[in-house]
């Protein structure tokens, strides 16, 4: 187990490395630099000898590898730099945004996991019947719909009609006050639930139709376990590696997702200040929060990997 | 399948015997109501232990008597037991969904795993069932089915999948168990051999229906089917030659699912006659402990 957890440890060191380079890369083939960024057009005012001057300052006139080399250095070291926008350390920003998408994604997992699998488990059981009917429509509805088109569906139909849009008041966090923190949170965790949901019902439907006639199934009824425990301890474990894959694979949209879903009911999570980042061509944040973002998706496909040789047995080396 | 009617006495042996497709497992598997539904289903009758209707009963009732009254050793045990969960969770599980304390439950695992012949008992329980060879398996589908002290054990076909030498061993356990606990056994088998050695009474099996119920001195000295007959033809004989050919009988059993009027056999059977072909028999007194579906029956 250790061998395994070290070597899933250091080839996701050696993905995130290469994440590094495609990000930096990909930035600097954007047309514009910091300096035209922060000036604007009146950065055409500037002689040629400032220009200079600017671009020894901020490195922009060293070799790509030079640049690539000092960010990672900082970066290594905990430096994140500065937010040129804003002119702030990337480090707080990205310390006030981070709790907000995590409390965001963790939510939506949640979510999305009850209604996946407690649907996907209660059709499997009952397969055509209305529980089954419902849980398919969800699902269709979820996969079918982009959640961009549900967000915006949500703020309007709860604005308009409840007049309720809980992030009006300007985000709270919840260890401030919990209630109108969980309500602000709770729309935004629904509309990417929904999407998991979807994915995830299919995953445990499927998988519990292919293991609900098994032998072992039959010995877990005939020697007098209740039903309850039949289905929840002795099918679903037997049935919850795909369901795991589906949900790693759900974990990594749902990244991407926040991007969109915190634009839409204004939280001031990771997604929005990438957002803005971008717009205001703020390398530092855009490559630091881009690179946050990658290693969280690098380290869910870990866990996720971990996770099928905790559940079979089968799979430990 | 139709008119099955099987009674088993307390502390008997009871053996099921007929070839693959007669039906023998559908009807074990129909006594705890285990049939796979769909595609098989109880359509009528009643399934009777101590008074009860199993029948009858809703799934939590039933769960009450399976494992704790009658419990059952399956044909495969390399799929019989959850491949996610270690051998002492299965057994502990079996003996806690039946009121059995936790601690109670834990060392009558390892006594019961001790009992079945494992030589390490402990190293057998932590084990996940892929670590275990399919005898040892099944030793531990029979610890855990003994494990609640049940009044009756099914066991379908449970040395089809193993060795031969395992075989016997399995059937000496179960003897044993047998033996020591008084408990009532039903074994399934296609196998005659082991009949004749282990079970007081047989039940034979044709094409869905029992064609013969007899002890089991009854029915090879006197076997009154001819299906019966056939089949105790065709056992390899003590002090015949070698190299003769094994008998065989003669034809297909006919699919139980296009079975028109009549006896199921008369086509396979050497002395039918033309009742055969429209009447079919029902089961008749054949000799002291015997009857027999065969109109030619000489009672």
């Amino acid at each position: 187990m250790v061998m395994q957890v070290a070597r899933r440890v250091s080839s996701m060191i050696v993905t995130l490395f290469g994440v590094s380079i495609i990000i930096f890369l990909i930035l600097r083939l954007l047309p514009g630099n910091e300096v035209t960024a922060s000036l604007g057009v009146s950065a055409g005012l500037l002689s040629r000898a400032q220009l200079a001057a600017l671009d020894r300052y901020y490195g922009i006139g060293q070799p790509f590898y030079a640049q690539y080399g000092s960010w990672l250095g900082s970066v290594l070291t905990g430096n994140l730099g500065v937010s040129l926008a804003s002119r702030t350390s990337v480090a707080s920003l990205v310390g006030a945004a981070l709790p907000v998408t995590l409390e965001l994604a963790i939510a939506a997992m949640l979510i999305g996991e009850v209604i996946g699998v407690v649907f996907g488990v209660l059709g499997a059981l009952r397969p055509a019947k209305l529980l089954d009917d419902v849980g398919q429509g969800i699902s269709v509805f979820g996969l079918a719909v982009p959640t961009f088109v549900i967000g915006t569906g949500l703020v309007t139909f709860l604005a308009s009609v409840f007049h309720y849009f809980p992030s009006s008041q300007g985000f709270v966090s919840i260890t401030v006050n919990p209630w109108l923190n969980i309500q602000q949170i709770f729309f935004p965790a629904l509309t990417l639930g929904l999407g998991i949901g979807a994915a995830v019902m299919r995953s445990t439907r499927t998988a519990m139709l292919e293991v609900i006639g098994l032998n072992f199934a039959r010995t877990a009824r005939g020697k007098g376990l209740s039903r309850r425990t039949v289905v929840w301890k002795h099918l679903l474990l037997a049935a919850l590696v795909p369901i795991v894959t589906m949900s790693g694979i759900q974990l990594g949209y749902l990244l991407g997702g926040t991007v969109v879903v915190e634009d839409i009911f204004v939280l001031p999570g990771l997604g929005r200040l990438l957002l803005t980042s971008i717009d205001n061509r703020d390398f530092a944040v855009v490559q630091s929060v881009t690179l946050i973002y990658a290693a969280g998706f690098v380290f869910v496909n870990m866990l996720v990997d971990l996770l099928y040789t905790w559940i079979d047995p089968r799979t430990r080396a | 399948m139709r008119g099955v009617d099987l009674d088993v006495m307390a502390g008997e042996k009871l053996g099921i015997v007929g070839e693959s497709g007669s039906g023998k497992s559908l009807t074990v598997l129909s006594v705890l109501r285990l049939l796979p539904d769909p595609p098989v289903r109880l359509l009528g009758g009643s399934i009777t232990y101590a008074g009860q209707d199993l029948a009858a009963m809703d799934e939590k009732q039933l769960a009450s008597v399976r494992g704790k009254e009658i419990a059952m050793v399956y044909q495969d045990p390399m799929s019989s037991l959850n491949p996610l969960l270690r051998v002492s969770t299965q057994i502990i599980e079996t003996m806690s969904a039946h009121g059995v304390p936790k601690d109670t439950a834990r060392r009558r695992c390892r006594e019961v795993l001790h009992q079945v012949g494992m030589a390490d008992p402990d190293r057998v329980a932590v084990a996940f069932p892929h670590e275990l060879s399919g005898g040892m398996l099944q030793r531990v589908m029979i610890a855990m089915a003994v494990a609640v002290s049940p009044r009756v054990l099914i066991a379908d076909e449970p040395t089809t999948a193993l060795d031969v030498t395992i075989q016997r061993q399995i059937l000496d356990l179960v003897e044993a168990l047998h033996e020591t606990s008084g408990m009532a056994v039903v074994w399934v088998t296609h196998d005659l051999g082991v009949v004749a050695q282990f079970v007081d009474r047989v039940l034979v099996m044709y094409a869905g229906r029992i064609v013969e119920r007899a002890s089991t001195a009854q029915l090879f000295s006197r076997p009154a089917h001819p299906y019966t007959k056939a089949l105790i033809g065709t056992l390899p004989r003590d002090g015949a030659a070698h190299r003769s050919a094994l008998v065989q009988i003669g034809g297909q059993p006919p699919d139980p699912a296009r079975l028109g009027q009549g006896c199921p056999f008369r086509d396979r059977c050497p002395i039918a006659v033309d009742r055969c072909a429209h009447e079919e028999p029902p089961l008749l007194p054949a000799g002291e402990d015997s009857v027999a579906a065969c109109w030619r029956v000489e009672g």
